[in-house]
C-alpha cells in the first residue's frame, strides 16, 4: 500500500458564488498535507465526475450552499459511476438542514457537514476514513 | 491628567482579561479614548449632518425627518408565491419591495435550461420571461412603491422588464423609484455571479447608468455594495475600501463615456454590511460617507450635494447568524441593525432567525421586520440626530477606518484601478486571506461564536423551515417552454438581432432590450447574446 498524500477534488457545483467555505477546506486541507485540485466555481456535475476521473483522486468533496443539494449530490455519484469512478467517495458540506442528511447518507454520500463543522472536524474525518485508491 | 499619564499611573495597574481586545475583523483597539486620540481639525472633519463631508449623516433632520426604509429582502419559488409574499410585507407596515431571484436568473439561464436543474426557485424568485415578471408585481402600484432589484449580470434584461411592466400599468418611466444592484465589480471581487469578462460587464453598467440619467432620473441604476465582499470574509476596512473603490471606477467610466458627473452621481447608492462588531460598524458607516464626499468633490469636481453624499442600504451580516440555538440570531440582527441606525443608513434589511438553514418562513420575517420597528419607535435613539457624534471612540475608529481604507484605494490606484486589480486577483485574494485567517481564530477559539464555539447545548429542537417543493421546477419549465411557443417568432428573432447588434456596437443597450423583452425574448436567450459578443468569463480558481 502506498504512504502517498490522499489527492482530494474540492468541487464546487452550481451556479451560486459562495466559495468562501470551499476555498477554506481546500486550504485547511492542503496545509494538513493532503493533494488538493480545487475546480473553481459553477462546476456541473458532469465536470466534477470528469475531472475526478481525470485527475484519479481519491476522494470529492462538494460545497453547496445554494439549496440544491438533494439534486446535485445524487447527480454527482451517477456521473462518477457512469464514467467508471463509482468508488470514488464523496462527501460535501453546506447550507444543509438536518433533515435532509439521512436521505443523502442513504443515497451513497460518505460525509455530510453541517452548518458549524469546523476545518479540524474535516480533517480529522479525512484522515479516519478516507484511503488511497488502488488502480 | 493626559490619556497617557492615565495609562501608565491608573490603567497600567488594572489587570486585563487574558483576551486580545480586537474588533471582529482583527482590529486591535485601546483601552479608553480621549480628546488627545482626535486631530486638530476633528471638529471640521466631524462636521454637522447634512453638511460637507456628511460624517455625521446625509440630511439636517435624519430619522426625525423620515425613517429609513424598511426593506425585507424577498424571493422564492414563482412569480405568484413572491407577489404574495410582497403582498403580506407591505401589510405588515414594510415601506419598500426587495426581490431576491433564483441562480437561474441571475446567471441568464432560463428555467428549463440543463444548468438550472435543482436551482429553480431556490434562492430567490425564478423570472425568465416578461410573463413572469408581469406576475410577479402584479396588484403593486409601480408609482407609490420603490422597488430593489438584487440582480447584477443581468441586471439590464431584468430593469428591461421592470420598464416592461410599468408601461403596462400605465405609469411612466420617470415616477419609477427604486434600485438596481448591477455593481458587476464586486461580482468579480466576491459574489461571483458573472457572465462575460469585467470589459465588457462594465460597458453594460454604463449604459444603464446613462440610460437612467436621460429616461428614469429616479431610478438608482447602481448599487455599489460591500454587502458581497463582506459575507465573503473581509474585514471591515476592505469592505469600505474596496466598496469606495468600486464606486470611484464607475464614476469614472461613465465620465470617460461623456457625462457629466452630476448628471448621473446623485443616483449612485450603497449597500452596506452591518456585521457584529458595533463599534466598528458604526465608524464604518461614517467613514464611508466622508470618504465618498472627499473623493467625489477632489476626484471629480462633483458639485451638486447629492453627487457627495453617500447614501446607503444595509443588511445584516447573514454569514454571523448560527445554526445553533437560532434564537439567539434575533439578538444578533437587532444589534446589528442598531449599528445600522447609528451609522445613519437610508435603507435597511433585517435577517431572519432561520436564514442559516434555509430561506425565511414567515414568522421569521415578521420577527426580523418587528425588530426594525422596536428599533425605530421604542429605543428612543432616532429621537436625536446622530447621537454618537462626538464619542471620543467612534471619532477615533471613524479616523483609523478612513486612514486604512484610503492605503487600500491607493494601492488599487496604484495598480491601475478595480478592473486591473480584479484581474490581478488583488482584492479576491485579501478577502481570501482574512476569512482564513477568521476561520483560524474560530476554530481555535480565539473568537468566540456564541452557541457554536462556546456555550453549546446538546440537543437542539430544530425549527420549522421553509420549503421550496421540487415540482416548482417542471411547472416553471413548462411556463418558459410554453411562452416561447407561443409568442411571434418572427418578432422575437428580430428583437434579439437588435440586441446584437447594439452589443457589437456602442449603441446603449437598454432601448434593443426592452423592445426584446416585449416581444418575449427570454433572460436565458439574451444571456447568450451576451455569452456569444462579449465571451464568457470563468472563475480562476484561486485559492
Amino acid at each position: 500500500m502506498s504512504t502517498r498524500p490522499l489527492r482530494i477534488l474540492v468541487a464546487k457545483p452550481g451556479l451560486d458564488g459562495h466559495d468562501r467555505g470551499a476555498k477554506i477546506i481546500a486550504r485547511a486541507l492542503r496545509d494538513a498535507g493532503f493533494e488538493v485540485i480545487y475546480t473553481g466555481l459553477h462546476q456541473t456535475p458532469e465536470m466534477i465526475a470528469e475531472a475526478a476521473v481525470q485527475e484519479d483522486v481519491d476522494a470529492v468533496g462538494l460545497s453547496i450552499l445554494s439549496g440544491a443539494h438533494m439534486t446535485l449530490f445524487p447527480a454527482v455519484l451517477d456521473e462518477l459511476r457512469a464514467r467508471g469512478g463509482g468508488d470514488i467517495p464523496v462527501f460535501g458540506g453546506g447550507i444543509i438542514p438536518d433533515d435532509d442528511r439521512p436521505a443523502l447518507l442513504a443515497a451513497g454520500v460518505a460525509q455530510i457537514f453541517t452548518p458549524g463543522a469546523t476545518t479540524p472536524d474535516i480533517i480529522d474525518w479525512v484522515r479516519a476514513s478516507l484511503r488511497p485508491r488502488t488502480i | 491628567m493626559t490619556k497617557r499619564d492615565w495609562l501608565e499611573r491608573r490603567y497600567a495597574k488594572t489587570p486585563e482579561r487574558p483576551v486580545r481586545f480586537s474588533t471582529i475583523s482583527d482590529m486591535q483597539v485601546e483601552p479608553l479614548y480621549t480628546q488627545d486620540d482626535l486631530p486638530a481639525d476633528a471638529i471640521d472633519r466631524i462636521g454637522l449632518p447634512g453638511e460637507f463631508p456628511y460624517t455625521r449623516g446625509v440630511h439636517p433632520g435624519m430619522y426625525r425627518a423620515r425613517l429609513w426604509t424598511m426593506r425585507q429582502f424577498a424571493g422564492f419559488g414563482t412569480a405568484e408565491d413572491t407577489n404574495a409574499r410582497f403582498h403580506f410585507l407591505l401589510k405588515q407596515g414594510q415601506t419598500g419591495l426587495s426581490t431576491a431571484f433564483d441562480m437561474p436568473t441571475l446567471m441568464g439561464y432560463d428555467a428549463d435550461h440543463p444548468r438550472a436543474r435543482g436551482e429553480v426557485g431556490r434562492e430567490g424568485v425564478a423570472v425568465s420571461t416578461l410573463d413572469d415578471a408581469r406576475l410577479l408585481f402584479q396588484g403593486i402600484d409601480l408609482s407609490q412603491v420603490t422597488t430593489s432589484m438584487t440582480v447584477n449580470c443581468t441586471a439590464s434584461v431584468l430593469l428591461a422588464m421592470y420598464f416592461a411592466v410599468a408601461d403596462e400599468h400605465g405609469v411612466p418611466w420617470t415616477k419609477l423609484g427604486g434600485t438596481i444592484q448591477n455593481d458587476m465589480l464586486k461580482e468579480f471581487i466576491a459574489q461571483k455571479e458573472w457572465i462575460s469578462p469585467p470589459v465588457p460587464s462594465m460597458r453594460i453598467v454604463v449604459d444603464m447608468i446613462a440610460f437612467c440619467a436621460q429616461h428614469a432620473p429616479r431610478w438608482h441604476p447602481v448599487s455599489i455594495s460591500g454587502y458581497h465582499i463582506r459575507e465573503a470574509g473581509s474585514t471591515a476596512v476592505q469592505e469600505l475600501a474596496f466598496t469606495l473603490a468600486d464606486g470611484l471606477a464607475y464614476v469614472q467610466a461613465s465620465i470617460d463615456r461623456g457625462l457629466a458627473v452630476d448628471d448621473f452621481a446623485p443616483r449612485l447608492s450603497f449597500f452596506f454590511n452591518l456585521h457584529n462588531d458595533f463599534l466598528e460598524e458604526i465608524a464604518k458607516l461614517r467613514a464611508a460617507r466622508r470618504l465618498w464626499a472627499t473623493y467625489m468633490r477632489d476626484r471629480f469636481g462633483a458639485k451638486d450635494p447629492r453627487s457627495l453624499t453617500l447614501r446607503t442600504h444595509a443588511q445584516t451580516a447573514g454569514a454571523s447568524l448560527t445554526a445553533q440555538q437560532p434564537l439567539n440570531n434575533v439578538v444578533r440582527v437587532a444589534v446589528q441593525a442598531l449599528a445600522g441606525v447609528l451609522g445613519g443608513v437610508q435603507s435597511l434589511h433585517t435577517n431572519s432567525l432561520d436564514e442559516t438553514l434555509a430561506l425565511p418562513s414567515e414568522q421569521a420575517v415578521m420577527v426580523a421586520l418587528r425588530t426594525q420597528q422596536i428599533i425605530a419607535e421604542e429605543s428612543g435613539v432616532t429621537n436625536v440626530v446622530d447621537p454618537l457624534g462626538g464619542s471620543w471612540a467612534i471619532e477615533a475608529l471613524t479616523d483609523r477606518m478612513e486612514r486604512e481604507a484610503r492605503a487600500y484605494i491607493d494601492r488599487i490606484d496604484e495598480l491601475g484601478g478595480m478592473i486591473r486589480a480584479i484581474e490581478l486577483g488583488y482584492p479576491q485574494k485579501e478577502i481570501s486571506e482574512a476569512a482564513w485567517v477568521y476561520q483560524q481564530q474560530v476554530d481555535r477559539g480565539e473568537k468566540t461564536v456564541v452557541g457554536m464555539n462556546r456555550y453549546q447545548v446538546p440537543e437542539e429542537r430544530p425549527l420549522d423551515l421553509l420549503r421550496v417543493p421540487l415540482e416548482l421546477e417542471g411547472k416553471q419549465s413548462d411556463r418558459v417552454r410554453r411562452a416561447k411557443r407561443e409568442r411571434n417568432a418572427v418578432a422575437a428573432r428580430e428583437a434579439l438581432a437588435r440586441v446584437r447588434e447594439a452589443a457589437s456596437s456602442d449603441e446603449n443597450l437598454m432601448p434593443p432590450l426592452v423592445a426584446a423583452v416585449k416581444a418575449m425574448c427570454t433572460v436565458g436567450e439574451i444571456s447568450d447574446v451576451y455569452r456569444e459578443v462579449f465571451g464568457q468569463y470563468r472563475d480562476p480558481a484561486w485559492l
